[in-house]
């Protein structure tokens, strides 16, 4: 492997020497540079997960004082949408399904692994750039344009798509156009997410420096690389169900439609004897490996800065390792525990139950792993291990919270319940995006050559953590009072539920609160860029290849190409003369 | 309800709802100590391991093998656990038995329709008795909906096109709350009613009061008259053929819920969502040994005279074990 690596290295450098100067438009735009494509991918990422998460602030309005007119805010979007000021349901139910599809699709998948992925990845294996550059850059114009279009939708008649993330037919199939343009959004951004899978594992096997040999990978690569196969392997299916909604939206085709529908009084004209549950099962074949997607660069993110900030390797790597590869390999055969009560009968529900109770076990393995890494380090509370450290029992709130759910007894009080949504929330919000923090805050200097401000940072954390659990506790009080999800009133309208939703209020202002608190994180991030802290290649004094390359790093990466002589994690061994002995260190220099 | 008591669960009202908690909590007491562990275990690391002098150093590995296996199996073997409990109360919920009472549901944008076997007819309310099983057989008429009945821990998707069922014992008279738990568009959050459980002898009253008229059973029987279903089925379901003639479709007294052989030698059992099928669809699974002449019903009958159809050619089943 690593003597096949060494060429490409050569014709890299080579290419460097030829083009030193691409001009502009092919340099910061149309880049083909792995760095400038993750960099493009995580900004544009970033700014999709504040529109996503200002579309929550909005319904959290309606939610906590269901049909008072909103200020000034409410005019501004127009009477179709607001009326008096005060929301409709179909524009609280477009916000939904939009807040779904844009936090997952465009904004945590894009900056975790098209972001992190992208800039990371090679460097730490020691490549000069991805195996396909350009397919590289096509991932992201069409993940652009995907975006582009999501947008769009909400400028055509009718509004946007508003049968919620899941699309579920036959309400997608009978839905106003927006659903239409969702679909093509969708096959847009599953094509650059394909893309984008094939090239991380190419570049993976095929690009390591020599002597990276698999078990000297960071478990940041690992990661990454798990999550490049569920992306290749699980999104096809979804690929595929798309289109196949797409036809029977413009085309007349019925996939997912029984005849004989009769919608509003009126016969709906499918007859071709389709199947609702198809696509519940071809989404969820896809949307479950999702879930994995979202959340495995997390772990890889967090492992490295654990690593880093307790001076000491991540303890049970290997068992790591494994457990990643299993998590990815069970997380295909889990996706029905999404479909409990559609009826696909009892035999079904025991099967997909037992794999579920299997899964939870590799998950196990890594949080206690990342928790067990701390025992006799050192530990130092920088900003990116502040988040990284929270990042363990939010994930481990997520997570537990889950195991009911996934018994179809114990699911049926709970499922489709807010129960359901601070579940997932506690695995995608304070978990996947606090550790897509701590990545920020860890490798902004390898991107810029400057630091991020230590205090601004730990001034974005501390309310971050306080107002996201703000948000998300509450909802399993409701939850198991039985208010349901997608309510456009928030339960208001539930006699039994009137106990609780006075809850409503208080995770409204946690929302908001979390909206303010990430003011200093934007301030933070421009002003760094410009005028942060000075910092050399490895200001953290990591022992993993992408701190061998200068900060920001060249086209083609390294100034000489490295050479690995060591595992990932070597930090504190007894004998040598600094606390971390890095990778591309030979042994003759480590003493 | 009493509002000062911290509101965690609605109350309880059926048989199952006991075991359906018992589980919950005891997985939730679970979840409660591994947290614990966890934001235990994270605070005394941070604390007993910070670094408290610039030159500190990382101590290597120190966990040994047996911690490392540990939490591997001591997990599986909690989770396999429960999940055999878990299943066990599933398959319970799922099984009605066979004292169950079948009551029909249809789901639309954005109401509950229901049947009475006795005929009555309900939007948005049922009236059930106490202590009786109830089997409700739910389909929708448009998209999906979801019945769902917190005080009964009861749950289960109505899917266009066919028919699922749950059941349930109600334990305490009263309303209760019931929902459409699958958003269905626009007005999914308004889409509320109550099951209305009463004394045996109350729920009779209110049959009587009420303008039902004729069974399920009945209604079916005329409108397979109306249809003319007879001239092929034979008269009553019965396979004979009219005036002497040989029958020209298959017998449907007996058919309900056995197996049938169709003509492409697949076999299928000829539940509910069969016989619905071969109403609104006959060409798609036909009976082995016989022509495919039927016509389709689609346009002609509604879903509650689908399921009054499908009530008659189920009670001649029963007549027959009789």
């Amino acid at each position: 492997m690593a003597t096949k690596a060494a060429p490409a290295h050569h014709e890299a450098a080579h290419d460097h020497a030829e083009h030193p100067h691409p001009g502009f438009w092919r340099q910061y735009v149309f880049s083909v540079d792995h760095k400038v494509i993750g960099i493009q991918y995580a900004v544009t990422g970033l700014l999709f997960l504040l529109f996503g998460f200002c579309l929550i602030m909005l319904m959290r309005w309606q939610l906590a004082f269901p049909g008072r007119a909103l200020p000034w805010l409410g005019q501004l979007l127009g009477e179709a949408r607001m009326p008096g000021g005060s929301m409709l349901p179909e524009f609280y139910n477009e916000l939904g399904a939009m807040h779904g599809t844009i936090m997952v699709f465009l904004g945590v998948v894009p900056l975790a692994v098209g972001g992190f992925g992208n800039f990371v990845l090679p460097l730490q294996i020691g490549a000069p750039d991805m195996a396909f550059p350009r397919i590289n850059m096509a991932s992201y114009w069409s993940y652009f344009l995907g975006g582009i279009t999501m947008l769009a939708s909400f400028f055509v008649p009718g509004g946007a798509a508003q049968s919620g993330w899941t699309s579920y037919a036959p309400l997608a199939v009978i839905a106003g156009q927006g659903q239409t343009i969702w679909l093509l959004g969708m096959v847009l951004l599953i094509t650059s997410s394909l893309l984008g899978s094939i090239n991380f594992i190419v570049t993976t096997v095929q690009l390591r420096a020599p002597g990276l040999t698999w078990f000297r990978l960071p478990f940041f690569v690992w990661a990454q690389l798990v999550t490049s196969f569920l992306l290749l392997l699980a999104f096809p299916p979804l690929e595929a169900a798309g289109i196949m909604q797409l036809m029977d939206r413009v085309a007349g085709s019925s996939f997912f439609m029984p005849s004989g529908l009769v919608v509003s009084g009126q016969q709906v004209a499918y007859t071709g004897g389709g199947n609702p549950l198809l696509w519940q099962h071809l989404f969820w074949f896809l949307a479950h490996p999702e879930v994995y997607v979202l959340i495995l660069p997390a772990f890889g993110i967090v492992a490295e800065v654990i690593a880093n900030n307790t001076r000491k390797p991540v303890f049970g790597y290997k068992m790591m390792v494994y457990a990643v590869w299993f998590l990815g390999f069970m997380s295909f055969i889990v996706w029905a525990h999404h479909m409990f009560f559609t009826g696909m009968g009892t035999t079904m529900a025991a099967f997909f139950q037992t794999t579920t109770m299997i899964i939870s076990i590799p998950s196990v393995v890594l949080l206690s792993s990342l928790l067990l890494s701390l025992w006799g380090g050192s530990i130092r509370f920088n900003a990116p291990m502040l988040f990284a450290l929270a990042f363990l029992p939010m994930f481990g709130i997520g997570g537990l919270t889950g195991l009911p759910l996934g018994l179809s007894a114990a699911d049926i009080p709970l499922h489709d319940t807010y129960y359901v949504i601070g579940h997932f929330h506690y695995v995608v919000a304070p978990g996947t995006l606090f550790a897509l923090f701590a990545g920020i805050y860890y490798w902004f200097p390898k991107a810029t050559g400057r630091k991020m401000n230590d205090f601004l940072g730990k001034l974005h954390f501390w309310p971050s953590l306080i107002f996201m659990n703000g948000i998300f506790m509450p909802m399993f009080i409701q939850g198991l009072a039985g208010v349901s999800r997608r309510l456009y009133d928030g339960g208001a309208s539930y006699d039994f539920a009137q106990d609780v939703i006075h809850w409503n209020v208080f995770m409204s202002m946690s929302a908001w609160g979390l909206g303010l608190s990430q003011i200093p994180f934007i301030i933070n991030f421009f002003r760094s860029i410009k005028h942060g802290e000075k910092v050399g290649d490895n200001p953290w004094d990591a022992t993993t290849l992408e701190w061998a390359a200068p900060s920001p790093p060249p086209h083609g990466n390294f100034i000489t190409e490295p050479s690995v002589h060591r595992g990932p994690y070597e930090y504190s061994v007894p004998g040598h003369p600094s606390d971390f002995t890095p990778q591309f260190l030979s042994a003759q220099k480590a003493g | 309800m009493n509002r000062s008591q911290l509101p965690l669960f609605p109350e309880s009202a059926s048989s199952i709802a006991p075991e359906v908690d018992a589980l919950f909590y005891a997985w939730t007491a679970v979840s409660i100590f591994f947290t614990a562990l966890i934001a235990i275990l994270i605070l005394y690391f941070i604390v007993r391991y910070r670094r408290k002098q610039e030159d500190d150093v990382g101590q290597p590995e120190r966990a040994p093998v047996w911690l490392e296996i540990g939490w591997s199996i001591i997990p599986l073997v909690i989770a396999l656990a429960m999940f055999a409990w878990g299943t066990q109360v599933f398959v319970k919920i799922y099984r009605p038995p066979s004292d169950a009472v079948v009551y029909y549901g249809v789901g639309k944008q954005w109401m509950w329709k229901f049947q009475h076997p006795t005929g009555q007819r309900e939007i948005n309310t049922l009236h059930v008795p106490v202590g009786q099983s109830i089997q409700m057989k739910l389909t929708s008429e448009d998209v999906i909906h979801s019945f769902f009945v917190p005080a009964f821990r009861v749950k289960q998707d109505a899917l266009p096109g066919r028919y699922t069922s749950i059941w349930f014992r109600a334990t305490k008279p009263g309303t209760y709350h019931l929902f459409c738990a699958e958003y269905c568009g626009g007005e999914h959050s308004k889409m509320i009613g109550s099951v209305i459980v009463l004394e045996p002898r109350d729920y009779e009253a209110w049959l009587a009061g009420g303008q039902g008229g004729q069974t399920m059973t009945l209604s079916g029987a005329e409108l397979f008259q109306q249809l003319a279903c007879q001239t092929c089925h034979g008269e009553n379901g019965s396979g004979a053929g009219m005036a002497g003639m040989a029958a020209r479709a298959p017998r449907l007294a007996g058919l309900y819920n056995t197996e049938v052989t169709l003509a492409d030698g697949r076999k299928v059992i000829a539940d509910e969502s069969y016989i619905r099928e071969s109403i609104l669809n006959p060409m798609a699974k036909v009976t082995a040994g016989w022509q495919p002449i039927m016509p389709t019903m689609q346009g002609q009958v509604t879903e509650e005279q689908l399921t009054q159809l499908i009530a008659y050619v189920r009670s001649l089943s029963q007549q027959e074990v009789k």
